[in-house]
């Protein structure tokens, strides 16, 4: 199984550490990983605002870096239901259907493929969960509120086996925190209240560290949490799976 | 002005905003709660879109129908192609009955076709008898959500409404007091109307009645006092059985308010002896809507609020936010589709984080369609220079992964060592309240080329 490692845009200028989790995670796990060189944005950015149709050239690019591969695998819930959900602006060769249908967010792809739940991590804090929009609602990595579905949730079921890791509940389980993408500077007030109405909740119920499967909303998150000086930290999930005592 | 600028001056005070996201977000609760309740609720939700599709393929057959039946019933059937006829037809009935005093009970269409306005300038008394839509009617206000109209307002700003128009004592906002009040108020308005004015929840084809809902029995008090009863309906209130019923009916009052049946589902078939009974079917841009195959399924809504309820947006921005008759999220498909300039920024109040088609009790599949009406707006809609060309350059960009990485190399140089008050300034809108990430000293390119060679 040949697996190619898709890091988003903002994860590879920012977030080098969240990348670097992802890829040591995969290689733990025994799996054959590659990292495409050349890899730019799914176009999820321009997709959001309206201009889906200048985003063709990013799906290309996309589609050309990993069709040679059996899975395609990256820590952020959004850009990978971008991909699934959105490539259809693009022609649909066997090579773009191919690249849509094993793009897989790197929780999913642990427990549906790799069937593991348990990753031999240990990370002896109280965590919160940040489910993010696009991952569940739109790639079902959980059930959601709104939906009288039996309840399941990918993220929870690795993180219960996390050694020492206590999972607070959250009083509004998976509400948006208001990131958005470019929604987070047009609509700046709204996203704003709405993030820090999310860190409340997880300080209210005792949290120490949020986490997710999305970075881009841990990023918003993380920018009020620093501004205002709050006792939280921010963690991508790969780094908590990735974590050994 | 924009959502965002409105939702803005909502957001001064956040005290309030606080109070409006949690009053909502209990609403919210309670009809998870009452969904709970029943089993085949996910079943439920795809039969009642499934009904409301098949209605919408073939509507003109089923309005055909239900007119006959309904004319067959003694009822009078009345076509309106727009607001302003819906309104001369209303006014004629009115005029035929020399008809002096109005009451009417909730009905977003004639709020839709500005109704009150246009009988208020023929020297016609209109009063709204549901009570949200009384207080809003009193404090000359638009309604901000469809099933609470008046969810804006705290009760102690309508105890101050009520003395100033009700004469009523100060009770420091006593909601019993205040509803005991404007009910005597409303009951001698009951008594004296000439006409009644009712919406309609769902239109029976095969019946030719009709049913409507409310909880406070005013449609019912206002239809059988007064001698004519007129009923406005949207073409797309036809379900095409009586049996029908039973699916919406459940799905209706929990998904609004988790009730588990509205308090009053009153069925109209034919007037009473010596009474008239009127129905204007109303077209007002439906049918154009109807010709738009990616926003079609915004017709099946059946106005339970639900999405707005859920909408994080919504709960703290404000109905009045979206400077629409019907606000939040559905209205949020349904306005670009009647004026997309004045419109245009409503598809963007919005993360597209899904909760809204996740709990429309028809399915719409709402934030699917806000994607949609946004590569329709930047096309049609003169965008921001600004926002156009950052987007435009950032998609050449994107396209081409050396220029990406060269862009992104100077960008982190940028953010790391130019002085902060060059980055935190009032063009840098994600800095206002946020720090921007702490930048590192190399990105994942650079430190796999350095740390694995393959
Ligand atoms: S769109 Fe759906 S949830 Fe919103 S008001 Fe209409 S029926 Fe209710």
């Amino acid at each position: 199984m040949k697996v190619g490692l898709f890091i988003p845009c903002y994860i590879n200028q920012l977030y080098p550490q969240v990348a670097i989790a992802t890829l040591e995670l995969l290689e733990k796990l025994g799996v054959d990983v590659y990292y495409p060189k050349g890899q730019t944005c799914c176009g999820q950015p321009l997709g959001n605002s309206g201009y889906e149709g200048d985003a063709k050239g990013s799906c290309q690019v996309f589609v050309e870096n990993f069709k040679e591969y059996d899975y395609i695998v990256g820590p952020s819930g959004s850009c990978i239901y971008h991909v699934k959900k959105h490539f259809d602006i693009i022609e649909q060769t066997p090579e773009v259907v191919k690249v849509r249908n094993n793009a897989y967010e790197l929780c999913e792809f642990i427990v549906k493929i790799l069937g593991k739940t348990d990753l031999g991590a240990s990370f002896p804090h109280k965590v919160g969960l940040h489910k993010s929009c696009h991952g569940l609602r739109g790639l079902h990595l959980g059930s959601c509120s709104e939906r009288m579905d039996p309840p399941f949730s990918t993220e929870e079921d690795l993180l219960n086996n996390v050694k020492g890791l206590e999972l607070m509940s959250l009083t509004r389980k998976d509400e948006c925190c208001g990131f958005g993408g470019t929604f987070s500077v047009f609509e700046e007030a709204i996203s704003v209240k709405m993030g820090k109405d999310r860190i409340q909740d997880h300080l209210d119920n005792n949290v120490e560290v949020i986490t997710g499967a999305d970075h881009s909303c841990l990023m918003h998150l993380e920018g009020l949490i620093n501004r205002n000086k709050q006792p939280l930290r921010v963690m991508h999930i790969a780094e908590i799976l990735n974590s050994s005592i | 002005m924009s959502h965002a600028e409105k939702a803005t001056i909502f957001n001064k005070n956040e005290a309030k905003v606080n109070w409006h996201d949690k009053a909502l977000w209990y609403v919210r609760e309670k009809r998870d709660n009452a969904a709970h309740g029943v089993k085949e609720w996910e079943y439920l939700r795809d039969l009642a879109s499934a009904i409301k599709a098949n209605v919408l393929s073939d509507l003109d057959t089923y309005l055909v129908e239900f007119e006959a039946n309904a004319l067959k019933n003694g009822i009078k059937i009345h076509w309106a192609s727009d607001a302003e006829e819906h309104n001369a037809i209303i006014g004629k009935i009115l005029d035929d009955n020399k008809a002096e005093k109005v009451v009417k009970s909730k009905s977003m269409l004639t709020e839709e076709c500005h109704l009150n306005p246009y009988l208020e300038a023929k020297g016609i008394e209109v009063v709204d008898t549901d009570l949200g839509e009384y207080i809003v009617q009193i404090a000359k206000e638009t309604p901000s959500h469809i099933v609470l109209p008046a969810i804006h307002k705290t009760k102690e700003e309508v105890d101050e409404l009520f003395q100033e128009h009700l004469g009523t004592k100060p009770s420091n906002g006593n909601p019993e007091y205040l509803t005991n009040e404007a009910r005597k108020h409303l009951r001698g308005k009951f008594l004296k109307a000439d006409v009644a004015i009712t919406g309609v929840n769902f239109a029976i084809a095969d019946t030719g009645g009709f049913v409507v809902c409310t909880n406070e029995g005013n449609a019912d008090m206002g239809s059988h006092l007064a001698n004519v009863h007129i009923a406005s309906m949207g073409i797309e209130k036809i379900i095409p059985k009586e049996a029908h019923l039973g699916i919406f009916l459940r799905l209706l009052a929990r998904s609004a308010t988790g009730q588990p049946i509205t308090t009053y589902s009153s069925h109209f078939n034919k007037p009473a002896e010596g009474k008239e009974m009127h129905i204007v079917i109303v077209d007002n841009g439906r049918t154009e809507q109807l010709s738009r195959e990616d926003f079609r399924a915004s017709l099946h809504c059946i106005r339970c609020g639900a999405c707005m309820n859920t909408c994080p947006i919504y709960r703290r921005s404000g109905g009045h936010s979206y400077d629409a008759t019907i606000p939040g999220p559905i209205g949020s498909i349904l306005s670009p589709g009647k004026d997309l300039t004045k419109h245009s920024s409503l598809p963007f109040a919005s993360t597209l984080c899904g909760s809204c088609s996740n709990v429309c009790p028809v399915k719409i599949n709402i934030h699917e369609q806000l994607y949609k009406w946004r590569q329709i707006i930047v096309k049609d809609i003169k965008q921001p220079m600004v926002k156009k060309s950052i987007l435009k350059i950032a998609a050449s960009v994107l396209a081409k992964p050396k220029i990406y990485d060269f862009a992104g190399k100077s960008a982190r140089f940028m953010l790391k060592h130019a002085p902060r008050f060059m980055i935190y300034n009032k063009l840098n809108a994600w800095g206002k309240a946020r720090e921007l990430p702490e930048i590192k000293n190399e990105n994942f390119d650079q430190w796999y080329k350095i740390n694995r060679k393959k």
